[in-house]
């Protein structure tokens, strides 16, 4: 993991000492045929490869729903696994096209990275995974606990803040790998395991008793997660902004994988704007006019892909809550298609 | 006939045009310059490229970070530290970290390294195989493994602190680490002190006599008792008179973990036992090649003398295996410097887990931290071998310059 991200602070001083060629990152992935996109390292629900090394997940459906925007197929995908304080540095550098890797939208993280977050993906917040066995019901009762946490996150400056305000001691381990902080936990190193809860449900699937382990009811902050593109590329900005908010249109105008080509034939204007039977809303993207017709097809509408993932259809079983559209009650909300 | 003594040639131009241009002269001064001059402008273009770059791309750079707020804490800081203090902070924190790790490692991989050697070479059969064992298991399986295996295997199998393991009541071992008493200082340490100061310094003018009388009178003096008698007997005395220097805060179990005392965490310890013990195997092999090249006439010349094996091995042959055996050990102690930021694995906060690693990762700001880092492994390395230089230079003078 050193060595790798070595060759991409490498890859990244190169990148940076010659002249600059970001500007046309639509041209050049439709030149390569691929889009290349960086993923976690194995975070079931978000982005984890299956046993035919098939990746899947929410963030793995953004990217395919990018290809299949471009190409009409979703599986041109490269995926390039990342561990947390790599991810940057690949996106940086030219390695990876998107980040679509569980990644909080911060200010700092906007403005200082040469990078901009395209929109959220799952509304997330921090929280801690105990044992049972220490009867632990509240995060207000982890005073000297150890706790272990993945470094280059939010999540550890989260944790030293809400310790700090609540004036209690604690001690950190911090790890390079969420599997090497998991494997810490597990093994009795710490008390608590602290990460966005989304993930704390995904990685209590792979200890061996999950039954033995308790998702602790206090978040303690707010993790909103997003992909992000380079700066400097507006057009390819627009079209992986513009690719999530379609996926969320899809699904609160009720267009689903099933029925994408009956509604195709609507005579509904605001359907025919949105399939592009009318007006040529996706070419002024940079790609077809049938772009949301592609994305639905390939990975469903945004609560389609959400319920595979994450939700009521997948092991994680994690509740809409935040991430239901704005009218059925969540804050999912996505500017209109016209 | 008589000869003129002719003037020398003008040998400074001469000397001049080799020493710039070697034997290809003037011509080769200029490719040589036009050489120099080439590398440093590929070195400017790439920096104001770089910048220009970064600026373009609005990435931030320089090194104002430094001096922002870390926000983030640390579990094993040598120098007070805390969330709020800076990037600074965290760098220096990481740095004693690794120095710390790094040198402690070289004291026990240097000691277990002459003692496997010396194992190795000896005439006992068991010993000799068991060392020669140890130093084709340990150098022929990767480090890092090791070091999981004894952070993941070792240390993780010790019970939780409830259940921990107490030694006199006052040590406690478990899968947190090692809790001891800490000392407090009491009223007693100044007078402690300046008595353990006093003997030192009486013992070591009573050794340099006892050596005067040896080398000039031939007397030998007994003197260790007497040092023993001054070294134990003055503080405890000083100590009986003003009260004890130091009180033990005893550890004491609270909530999750221990409060109080002070604790070796396990990451530490895993990495230190690791670092050691695969460095060691290394410089064994490196004394015993040492060893095994000074001529054994000199072996054979000391027992005729009448010394025992063991004042053979120190007096006469390790001296000058020292020669032979420096250089590649200097090796061996800048392995294990740099081995040391493996720590990463298992979540030891040395410089590069806590400064290029969640400090690149929260600023971002790959360039100047890589740089740092590198520089700063560069500097430790090069002061290793520049010590190590110093002692070489010292002993070659001492064993006369041969």
């Amino acid at each position: 993991m050193k060595r790798a991200s070595l060759v991409l602070t490498l890859a990244f001083a190169a990148g940076l000492a010659t002249p600059a060629a970001h500007a046309q990152t639509l041209k050049t992935v439709t030149d390569r045929g691929m889009v290349s996109c960086g993923v976690s390292q194995g975070l079931p629900g978000f982005s984890s490869p299956d046993d035919k090394g098939n990746w899947t997940g929410l963030d793995v459906d953004i990217c395919r729903a990018v290809a299949a925007a471009i190409f009409n197929d979703p599986s041109k995908v490269k995926f390039v696994p990342l561990s947390a304080k790599d991810r940057f540095t690949a996106l940086q550098s030219g390695e990876i096209d998107v980040l679509s890797r569980n990644t909080t939208w911060t200010l700092s993280r906007d403005t200082s990275l040469g990078a901009n977050f395209t929109g959220v993906t799952y509304y997330d917040g921090q929280g801690f995974l105990v044992k049972k066995s220490l009867k632990v019901n509240s995060a207000l009762e982890l005073n000297s606990a150890s706790v272990c946490v993945q470094t280059g996150t939010t999540t550890e400056q989260n944790l030293a803040d809400y310790f700090k305000s609540n004036s209690m001691k604690y001690e950190v381990i911090a790890f390079a790998s969420a599997d090497e902080t998991v494997k810490a936990y597990e093994s009795g190193r710490c008390d608590v395991f602290t990460s966005d809860v989304s993930q704390l449900y995904a990685e209590r699937l792979k200890l061996a008793n999950p039954a033995d382990h308790a998702v602790l009811p206090e978040v303690i902050s707010k993790e909103p997660l997003g992909p992000m593109v380079r700066h400097g590329d507006d057009q390819w900005f627009d079209l992986v902004k513009w690719v999530l908010f379609a996926m969320i249109n899809a699904e609160e105008l009720g267009v689903t994988q099933k029925n994408v080509d009956d509604m195709a034939k609507s005579d509904k204007p605001e359907l025919k704007r949105v399939f592009g039977t009318d007006g040529n809303l996706g070419e002024q993207l940079g790609v077809t006019k049938d772009w949301v017709v592609r994305i639905v097809k390939a990975v469903g509408n945004y609560g389609e892909a959400f319920d595979r993932n994450v939700g009521a259809g997948s092991k994680l079983g994690i509740a809409r809550g935040l991430n239901q559209l704005w009218n059925k009650g969540g804050i999912q909300y996505a500017p209109p298609i016209r | 006939m008589s000869t003129e003594s002719r003037p020398p040639p003008p040998q400074f131009v001469a000397k001049l045009r080799r020493a710039l241009g070697g034997r290809a002269g003037w011509g080769g001064f200029a490719f040589q310059i036009l050489f120099v001059a080439v590398l440093i402008w590929i070195g400017y273009e790439i920096v104001v490229n770089t910048r220009s770059n970064l600026q373009a791309q609005r990435i931030t750079s320089g090194f104002g970070f430094l001096g922002n707020t870390a926000g983030f804490d640390v579990s094993q800081n040598l120098i007070p530290y805390s969330g709020s203090d800076t990037y600074t902070r965290v760098f220096f924190v990481g740095l004693l970290n690794t120095l710390l790790v790094a040198l402690i490692g070289i004291f026990f991989a240097t000691l277990i390294g002459f003692m496997v050697a010396l194992g190795r070479l000896s005439p006992n059969w068991l010993l000799s195989r068991i060392s020669g064992g140890y130093v084709e298991l340990i150098r022929n399986l990767p480090l890092l493994f090791q070091i999981l295996f004894w952070y993941l295997a070792v240390l993780a199998a010790l019970p939780n602190p409830r259940q921990g393991i107490a030694l006199f009541g006052s040590f406690f071992l478990s899968n947190r680490g090692l809790v001891i008493p800490r000392p407090v200082a009491e009223p007693g340490l100044e007078p402690f002190a300046i008595a353990l100061l006093v003997a030192v310094v009486a013992a070591l003018l009573l050794r340099g006599y006892a050596r005067r009388q040896l080398f000039e009178q031939g007397r030998l003096i007994r003197i260790w008792p007497i040092v023993l008698g001054l070294l134990v007997g003055l503080p405890l005395v000083t100590s009986l008179v003003f009260g004890a220097p130091v009180m033990f805060e005893i550890p004491q179990l609270k909530g999750f973990n221990f409060a109080g005392g002070s604790r070796v965490i396990p990451e530490f310890v895993a990495l230190l036992l690791a670092l050691s013990l695969y460095t060691a195997a290394f410089i064994a092999e490196i004394v015993r090649a040492g060893i095994q090249s000074v001529h054994k006439g000199q072996m054979e010349a000391g027992a005729s003398l009448g010394l025992s094996r063991g004042s053979t091995l120190r007096l006469i042959v390790v001296p000058q295996a020292l020669r032979v055996i420096l250089p590649p050990l200097t090796n061996q102690y800048l392995n294990l410097t740099k081995n040391s930021s493996l720590a990463v694995a298992i979540g030891y906060p040395d410089l590069v887990s806590v400064f290029a690693g969640t400090t690149l990762s929260q600023t971002g700001q790959a360039i100047e931290i890589i740089g740092i880092t590198m520089g700063v492994y560069l500097l430790i390395s090069l002061v290793t071998s520049a010590i190590m230089s110093f002692y070489g230079w010292r002993l070659s003078r001492s064993l006369g310059n041969t």
